[in-house]
């Protein structure tokens, strides 16, 4: 039998239960008693005090997309929870994992407009998948075990706890068998076997077939898988900007990114392509363009583990529900013998050879290699990708964490990502500006043996940069930052510049000297104004031991191409600025 | 655009009604009614809920994202018994008592209160034979009416048994807590 415990001891037991050692916070009034009970727990259980409760969020969410497994972030009622609105419903967007635990006011003023109240289940009803009010302190075993089932089951997601600090404070006795009563969630894992052999079929048949490869596939862990499916029938395999690491980009079969900002031959072999196989991607506005156009000639299999998403934006030949691995593991399981495979794939590589003429013509990475648009710039934003190119393809063991805006897109485009899934993490769904300094915060705490890098923008640096000191106060190390600084909200510009008549409204941004900035915040701060010195600032934040941030004082209007214009079809791109 | 019928059942938890009502609002449905109560089951509420959409598969597929939300089904082409109750109070001063009262006897309604000059009017019957009772008491006068929206229930042995997805209580004879 156990023993009575508070309510708050009961939340730190619950957590140690499910496996957690790490939160990302920042206490209040509300929560107080379960700060008051972490202390007891501190070996077990590291609280990280975050500047600001959107930076312990997104530290939360940067920890879980790096792990897999859930991470944890901590607010006070009122203005502490509604901080963490942010990073919830990016969480929401992307399928991460979080767990959201807040301080409410007590049960018995609950309801009044008391002292840093408010609705907090209320507000983040649509940006959770689920969430919950705990008024008794016996409640929270059953609900916290039921919470972090759902954040890390079936397509992940937020869930949100909000604990009066009367249930907190009161004592009971923590029933930890009471059992999950859950009829309505049953997640399938296992993809139908008909439909499975229907894809196969489909697939092995296909003369122009693409796969298409999502954060399912990272968050499932079944890259291995989808390399040995991509190479038994040779289809070339596009990985979206969150499945990007699912599959190397030095594989010979990786065609790289689709999409608003994806390459030409990517993107033409989609709209090509007679069998388009997408697995755990949710064929998102930024991935299909007009979405009527799309993929015209193909049918589509969808893999996805949520069945909503099946059917919700593109038309689905043959559905297919269930986790990306366990799907691929049963089409590795009925693939036909390799004689058979041979027979039907002659034409094969005349696809794929295709494919690899439309990246010639069409440069692909090329066009920045010998690129025409830079001369006479002092330092176009390209030379510090191609720098950090080098150095991540001579240090392998890193985390690469992006921003959003224009960087985002280059870091996705230039970099090639071979170290593996849950190596490039970035804010997608949401674009959340400002996550990358504080996301680079949970990865560091995941992964201390690893460098993490961080692209990020004057503009998003700006948002969260007060995550510098947590940073600093952790001990961490192993942190540097590259702000790609033009002086703009860059991506929002080159909309302004393509498609406005270059009204530059609200986009010009000033910033401090932001080396400065980072010696102030005990940081290594260096300044870099021309091309010549991109490597050797890399070089030395690379030995640094230390968090160090570069500022890239970078062309000012350098756009990011190619570029379907919005609600076009991705056939149509604009190439280079002459197109524009 | 079509109006579908569609039944749930839920677990009957706090919120669960805001859940369901906040979903088919943001994803851009429109409710024409929705009426919720006890099933046979006293932890599982069974909803009808009539709504606008060109794609109701959608609907039903996001409704099933809401945890609480146990089994979907669209009954709109499914043989059912569907009803809705109307309480009317009609002008009815001793000119026309006489008129509405036979009405009441042909439309089957029953009258459950006389005034000096109203009458309140109760009316159950299938959705559109309470809509045409409303538009013949209409010219009379109609002064309050409250409807409760539309339930249904599929016809046989096929149906929403909710004894089917409760699950047994815990070994320990503890139930869920309700998280009131």
């Amino acid at each position: 039998m156990s023993e009575t415990r508070t309510g708050a001891q009961v939340m730190c037991e619950a957590l140690i239960r499910e496996g957690v050692d790490v939160m990302f916070g920042v206490p209040g009034g509300a929560i107080m008693p379960f700060y008051h009970a972490m202390w007891e727990y501190r070996e077990q259980l590291r609280h990280v005090l975050c500047r600001h409760e959107q930076g312990a969020g997104h530290a939360a969410e940067g920890y879980a997309r790096s792990t897999g497994r859930i991470g944890v972030c901590i607010g006070t009622s009122g203005p502490g929870v509604t901080n963490l609105v942010t990073p919830i419903a990016d969480a929401m967007m992307d399928s991460t994992p979080l767990l959201a635990i807040c301080g409410q006011v007590s049960s018995t003023v609950l309801g009044k407009d008391a002292f840093q109240e408010t609705d907090i289940t209320g507000i983040t009803m649509p940006i959770t998948k689920h969430n919950y009010l705990v008024k008794r302190a016996e409640d929270l075993p059953y609900v916290f075990k039921e919470a972090i089932h759902i954040a890390t089951t079936g397509r992940p997601g937020p869930v949100l706890i909000d604990i009066t600090k009367d249930a907190m404070q009161k004592s009971t006795v923590p029933d930890w068998d009471v059992k999950l009563n859950l009829p309505g969630y049953k997640p399938n894992y296992h993809g139908n076997r008909k439909q499975i052999r229907e894809a196969l079929k489909l697939l092995a048949h296909a003369k122009k077939p693409v796969i298409i490869s999502g954060n399912g596939v990272v968050m499932s862990g079944a890259s291995d898988e989808l390399r040995m499916f991509a190479e038994k029938l040779r289809i070339p395999v596009i990985t979206t900007l969150h499945g990007i690491g699912s599959l190397p980009e030095s594989h010979p079969l990786n065609i790289g990114m689709p999409g608003m900002h994806g390459w030409v031959h990517g993107n033409k072999a989609i709209q090509e392509c007679d069998v388009l196989f997408n697995i755990g991607g949710r064929f998102d506005d930024r991935v299909t363009g007009k979405a009527s156009t799309f993929a015209p000639n193909a049918k589509v299999i969808h893999v996805d583990i949520d069945p909503s998403e099946i059917g919700k934006n593109v038309k689905v030949a043959v559905p297919i529900v269930g986790d990306a691995r366990n799907v691929l593991l049963a089409l590795l399981e009925e693939m036909p013998a390799q004689e058979e495979l041979s027979e039907l794939h002659g034409n094969a590589s005349d696809w794929m050879e295709h494919i690899r003429d439309l990246q010639d013509k069409h440069q692909g990475k090329q066009q920045y290699k010998n690129r025409s648009a830079s001369a006479g710039m002092t330092l176009p934003p390209h030379d510090v990708f191609d720098a950090l190119n080098a150095t991540l393809a001579k240090n392998g063991n890193y985390v690469l964490v992006t921003d959003v805006g224009q960087h985002q897109m280059w870091a996705a485009q230039l970099l090639d990502f071979n170290a593996g899934p849950r190596t490039h993490i970035t804010s997608g769904g949401a674009a959340t500006m400002g996550f990358s300094v504080p996301a680079s915060l949970g990865v560091a705490v995941a992964h201390p043996e690893k460098t993490v890098w961080v692209v990020c923008g004057d503009g998003g640096f700006q948002m969260t940069n007060q995550e510098m000191a947590t940073i600093i106060q952790e001990g961490i190390k192993n942190i540097k930052v590259m702000i790609i600084n033009n002086g703009y909200l860059g991506m929002v510009r080159q909309w302004q510049e393509l498609f406005e008549g270059k009204r530059y409204s609200g986009t010009p941004l000033s910033g401090p000297n932001f080396a400065k900035l980072a010696e102030a915040y005990y940081w290594k701060g260096i300044t870099v104004e021309r091309s010549a010195d991109v490597q050797a600032a890399i070089d030395e934040a690379m030995a640094t031991d230390g968090p160090v941030l570069i500022d890239f004082q970078v062309e000012r209007e350098v756009n990011v191409f190619p570029m379907v214009p919005q609600n076009k079809s991705i056939g149509e791109m604009i190439v280079n600025e002459s197109e524009a | 655009m079509r109006k579908h019928t569609i039944v749930a059942l839920v677990q009957d938890r706090p919120g669960v009604l805001t859940r369901v009502a906040g979903l088919v609002r943001r994803r851009g449905y429109n409710i024409e009614s929705l009426a919720v109560g006890h099933s046979e089951q006293p932890e599982i509420s069974r909803l009808t809920i009539v709504v606008e959409s060109e794609d109701v598969e959608q609907v039903t597929k996001q409704l099933y994202r809401l945890i609480e939300v146990i089994k979907v089904s669209d009954v709109t082409f499914d043989p059912t018994v569907e009803r809705e109750m109307a309480v009317v109070k009609v002008h009815a001063p001793p000119s026309t008592r006489h008129e509405i009262i036979s009405m009441c006897g042909t439309f089957e309604a029953k009258i459950v209160d006389v005034g000096a000059t109203t009458m309140i009017i109760e009316m159950t019957g299938t959705p559109s034979k309470v809509e045409n009772f409303i538009e013949i008491v209409r010219p009379y006068g109609v002064k309050e009416m409250m409807r409760t929206g539309r339930i249904a229930m599929v016809r046989g042995a096929r149906g929403h048994n909710a004894g089917e997805y409760v699950e047994p209580a815990n070994s320990n004879g503890a139930t869920t807590p309700s998280m009131n």
